[in-house]
């Protein structure tokens, strides 16, 4: 690890302030992913300023029935918030399928969404890496794929975001405010991180000195009747083979509205816009789901180690959302 | 104080008080206070270095030069080491050891460098800082279906190559039902909780090096030689180590490397703590392998003729043949048999002994056939196993030495309630997961080491001090041998001092071959017995007798195993395909277990791995780069907690003084043999799939396709 000087933030506006003024510097929050990059060499920055003391610890009820979520609310503290549990059941269950109870107690909602992919050669440094290395090559393209994306991957980048508060919180239509050099603005979380296109060293819209501060959650009958349902190997601290969050409003049993987000799919949370399209106004059978579902996963582009994607996110979704109709999901 | 010369000493029967009885783990106390000093914390004394590996980046080359301009500016290196600069060895036979001493690369992941520093954090930058300039070449490191392979002389601990009894291929030919398949397993990684790791100290006369490994002497043996060293210049230590799992079975290039270091800066300590990363490439591994089974039966189930055509890999620069089909040679009687093993040459990391090589994959394909073999029949799985009983081990015309397989399959059965499970597949579903139940046998060789010394010394107040250089890798060990000791000289264990894991106490054995406890077991007995020969019952404090064991075990006139039954039943997901192993059991047959608890962690460990075998272990190896790509525990998967369910562990009574004087066999690797398969065959039972490449994955069970109205057999 190479010498780097740290600050410890007094506010947050200080904080971007410091960061803005020194290409070399980031922010530091709870470290589960950062501190891992510094000792893998995947960063090196020189500066790095502490957010994670800074006031912004606190579940905040809107009088709309809205939360704010300051940045620094802990994994574990969100999951156990009564607010999130009962308003946002998905995000709830999305927080606690991460991880393990370690790491959660120690990890931040802002830098969960930022945390970077665990793509195996973004974080081996011998290896050829557009992401980490612009320009170097895509070693994942024919390399070990059965983690990478079969929604919106391209020559550049295959890899997949590993949050799964992030898809949780794509389907509960979550906005993140951002203070940046020139003040405070919103993003649609759907907004906030990209596909990879040319520039997969780009994660997010975010540009160098902008901080997270809080994450906004609406309320809304989708919300309420929501879910997350993570497939995975192993029993627990995994990463997503696939994930669904899924929200249901019905009237008889006809969808009202609903929200549909995949994790493990591509390189951000996928919000299966086609798909809520497909079944808005329909009777909701599982059926149904799974043609909507099949409408999204249209344009997937697969390999042999990734095909089982397709056929797991639809059935994974279809299991979601017909037990939210049942009433058993969440 | 006198002492007697080492003489080799067949111990008599010990009669048990203490063996077969709880005794508290002797240094868990230590362990969990943080008190146990591991390789790298041991208190020195001097001005510490610490050394940080540098590897080679190309699978297969030549170093051209190693630049160490920038990391030798690093505030804090003082060295770098290459392979023009580090101390000579006095012999490079051994290229796995034969660390920094040309240009050549073998493989990915090889010591070219080595950045010697003032603190831990300024050895790895300087390491990152070093440019190593290489000269790649073409290299081969796809261990695929069709690679070319070899005939190795023998295989791993000694075994014949290939074996053949009777016309195997006629008689396979004219069975009546066959099975015939390829079963495959991955590449597996040991990955001990503690990462390989020792300080070094060479005071311009000896070496003293605190290891991390699974034998002090074995280490002082094969190290000595290479430094041109005589085995009294080296002293090796290990009194705590962070598991092995084989992996620190054989000494690997980390401690030739931290070796050369600290004869490079003599009187200074150096530290050396490897990466998990690196210990991907540097400390071993179970090769992949690739087994075609097949058996041929008469319609009840009977075999006729049996196959096993066992590949594996190694690397070029050393060779590690796994020995996958032994255990087929003595598993079940067939009059027509046959087994081969070949091996395939890459350029890549050696491979070396991980928790029971050979038997492990080796059962996983034989006791995968032996399941398709009961559907293709149609006869219960454990009934099949019991009508191919061999009455004398089949290998070698033998009588076993007490074989109670059918009775673990049979206790087993009762335990896990087997009478209840119905006969086809996909037959129960609990919620949304299909519910299935599998068993399979384990078997492994009861092992004995010679050559094994020990000390008992009494000590002034009615005590004794028991000394032999065993280490413990976290086994209990420690706990065992005393209660060995205890019975032996027929004192309580309060009364003894157990001195252990320094290569200055008698020679002991490694560590490994579930053979410690029984090679380590006899010296004691055979020590503590010659000592009341020649010292009586109430001795004169000071006295003392040193013996080196004779063979006890009767391992020309019987055949010496253990065997067991492992019971697993999955649930497998219908909408995702995951696979959950809600319960597992195994009964076996080890003899007398000397001490209940460690002993039933020892199983319990074995079957947590077996399951971590079956469904989430999987070194992918990138052939474009010829190394691991899997390469940290974050995404090589060993089972977690949740993982692990209902697991029980269970023994048959007895005593086996064929094998030992304390009755007892080994018991470290057992519970891995058999249980992937275990698992693999009740994910086909819960949903008619058969998987036959470890790990069982989630994939292979989306939209499971129709079944067929009746079971098939295959031909």
């Amino acid at each position: 690890m190479r010498d780097f000087a740290y600050h410890r933030a007094d506010d947050a506006a200080g904080a971007v302030a410091l960061v803005a003024a020194d290409p070399d510097a980031r922010f530091l929050g709870g470290g589960t992913n950062l501190v891992d990059h510094l000792k893998l060499g995947i960063t090196s920055p020189g500066t790095l300023v502490d957010v994670s003391r800074l006031p912004l610890d606190q579940v905040e009820e809107l009088p709309d029935g809205g939360l704010r979520v300051g940045t620094n609310v802990r994994n574990s503290d969100l999951a156990a918030h009564p607010a999130v549990r009962r308003d946002f059941p998905g995000v709830a269950r999305a927080l606690l399928a991460g991880a393990s109870g370690q790491i959660r107690h120690q990890a931040t909602t802002g830098g969960n969404l930022l945390q970077r992919t665990r793509c195996v050669y973004f974080q081996d440094v011998t290896t050829p890496c557009n992401k980490r290395d612009p320009g170097s090559g895509c070693s994942a393209l024919e390399g070990y794929g059965r983690y990478n994306a079969v929604l919106g991957l391209s020559e550049a980048c295959v890899t997949t975001h590993p949050s799964d508060l992030a898809v949780a919180l794509a389907a509960a239509d979550a906005t993140v405010v951002v203070l940046g050099p020139e003040g405070e603005r919103r993003i649609p979380l759907v907004d906030l991180h990209r596909l990879p296109g040319h520039h997969p060293e780009r994660d997010t819209v975010l540009e160098h000195g902008d901080l997270i501060t809080a994450v906004q959650l609406p309320a809304s009958a989708v919300a309420r009747n929501a879910t997350y349902r993570k497939a995975r190997d192993r029993a627990s601290y995994a990463f997503a083979l696939v994930s669904v969050a899924a929200g249901l409003e019905l009237d008889g049993e006809v969808v009202r509205d609903v929200r549909i987000a995949w994790g493990g799919v591509a390189h951000k949370p996928w919000r299966a816009l086609l798909a809520e399209e497909a079944l808005r106004g329909a009777v909701l059978t599982e059926d149904a789901v799974r043609e909507a579902a099949s409408a999204e996963l249209a344009a997937a582009t697969v390999t042999a180690q990734t095909a089982y994607k397709v056929d797991m996110v639809r059935n994974l979704t279809a299991l979601a959302l017909t037990r939210l109709a049942e009433g058993t999901g969440r | 104080m006198s002492e007697q010369s080492p003489d080799e000493v067949v111990p008599e029967v010990v009669a048990p008080q203490v063996m077969g009885r709880h005794l508290d783990r002797q240094d868990g106390v230590e362990k969990v206070t943080g008190e146990a000093t591991y390789a790298v914390e041991h208190p020195v004394e001097g001005d510490l270095l610490h050394a940080w590996l540098v590897t080679s980046t190309v699978a297969r080359g030549r170093v051209v030069r190693v630049d160490a301009s920038a990391a030798l500016e690093h505030p804090g290196v003082e060295a770098v080491l290459d392979h023009e600069s580090a101390p000579r060895l006095a012999d490079t036979e051994d290229r796995e050891l034969a660390v920094l001493q040309d240009d050549r690369i073998g493989f990915r992941g090889q010591v070219v460098a080595l950045v010697l520093a003032t603190s831990s954090e300024a050895a790895r930058e300087g390491a990152a800082l070093v440019a190593v300039h290489q000269d790649a070449e073409a290299h081969e490191a796809a261990f695929a279906p069709g690679s070319a392979t070899y005939a190795p002389e023998e295989v791993n601990a000694g075994a014949e190559t290939d074996t053949v009894d009777g016309d195997p291929t006629a008689a396979l030919a004219a069975a009546p039902v066959v099975v015939d398949a390829v079963y495959e397993t991955p590449h597996e990684y040991n990955s001990p909780m503690e990462p390989h790791a020792a300080t070094a100290l060479w005071d311009g006369e000896r070496l003293t090096l605190h290891d991390s490994t699974q034998g002090v002497h074995p280490v002082r043996a094969t190290l000595a030689p290479l430094l041109g060293l005589e085995p009294e210049q080296v002293r090796v230590l290990a009194p705590y180590v962070g598991g092995g799992f084989g992996s620190k079975g054989l000494p690997h290039a980390p401690e030739v490397a931290v070796a050369l270091a600290a004869l490079s800066v003599p009187g200074r300590p150096v530290r050396l703590a490897v990466t998990r990363q690196q210990m991907f490439a540097l400390t071993g591994y179970r090769t992949a392998t690739r087994s075609r089974v097949r058996l041929g039966a008469e319609p009840d189930g009977r075999l006729v003729a049996l196959r096993h055509d066992a590949e594996s890999q190694t690397s070029r620069i050393k060779e590690f043949a796994e020995q996958t089909a032994t255990a087929a040679r003595m598993m079940y009687a067939a009059p027509h048999r046959a087994t081969t093993h070949r091996v395939a040459e890459l350029d890549v990391a050696v491979p070396s002994w991980m928790r029971a090589p050979g038997e492990m994959p080796g059962m996983y394909a034989h006791e995968v056939a032996m399941d398709e073999l009961a559907v293709a029949t149609g006869v219960d799985p454990i009934d099949l196993r019991v009508r191919n009983e061999p009455e004398v081990d089949p290998e070698t015309g033998n009588p076993f030495n007490d074989r109670r397989l059918v009775e673990c399959l049979h206790r087993g059965a009762e335990l896990f309630g087997w009478a209840e499970r119905p006969e086809g597949v996909r037959a129960r579903a609990e919620g949304d997961w299909w519910v299935g139940t599998g068993v399979a046998s384990a078997t492994y060789p009861m092992l004995w080491m010679p050559g094994n010394g020990a000390r008992v010394r009494s000590v002034e107040g009615g005590r004794y001090e028991v000394a032999i250089g065993a280490v413990d890798i976290g086994t209990g060990a420690r706990t065992v041998l005393l209660q060995v000791a205890s019975d032996a000289l027929g004192c309580p264990p309060e009364a003894i001092d157990l001195l252990v894991a320094d290569s200055e106490l008698p020679f002991a054995t490694v560590a490994g071959g579930s053979s410690g406890t029984s090679s380590w077991g006899t010296a004691i007995a055979a020590a503590a017995q010659q000592f009341r020969a020649d010292h009586g019952e109430h001795p004169d404090p000071g006295v003392a007798t040193t013996a080196t064991s004779g063979q006890y075990a009767d391992m020309s006139g019987h055949s010496l195993h253990s065997f067991g039954a492992v019971f697993a039943e999955t649930h497998v997901h219908r909408w995702t395909g995951e696979v959950r192993v809600e319960r597992l059991l195994g009964v076996y047959s080890v003899g007398r277990v000397i001490n209940p608890t460690t002993a039933r962690s020892q199983l319990l460990g074995g079957l947590v791995m077996g399951l971590s075998a079956a469904l989430h272990e999987e070194g992918w190896r990138d052939p474009r780069f010829g190394h691991t790509v899997t390469q940290d525990l974050a995404t090589y998967h060993v089972a977690a907690h949740a993982d692990v369910r209902d697991l029980r562990a269970e023994w048959l009574e007895e005593e086996d003084h064929l094998s030992t004087p304390m009755g007892s066999r080994g018991i470290g690797e057992i519970g891995i043999v058999g249980t992937a398969a275990a698992i693999a065959n009740a994910t086909h039972h819960a949903t008619g799939v058969r998987v036959r490449s470890l790990p069982v994955t989630a994939d292979h069970f989306l939209d499971l396709p129709a079944l067929a109205p009746e079971p098939a057999g295959k031909a």
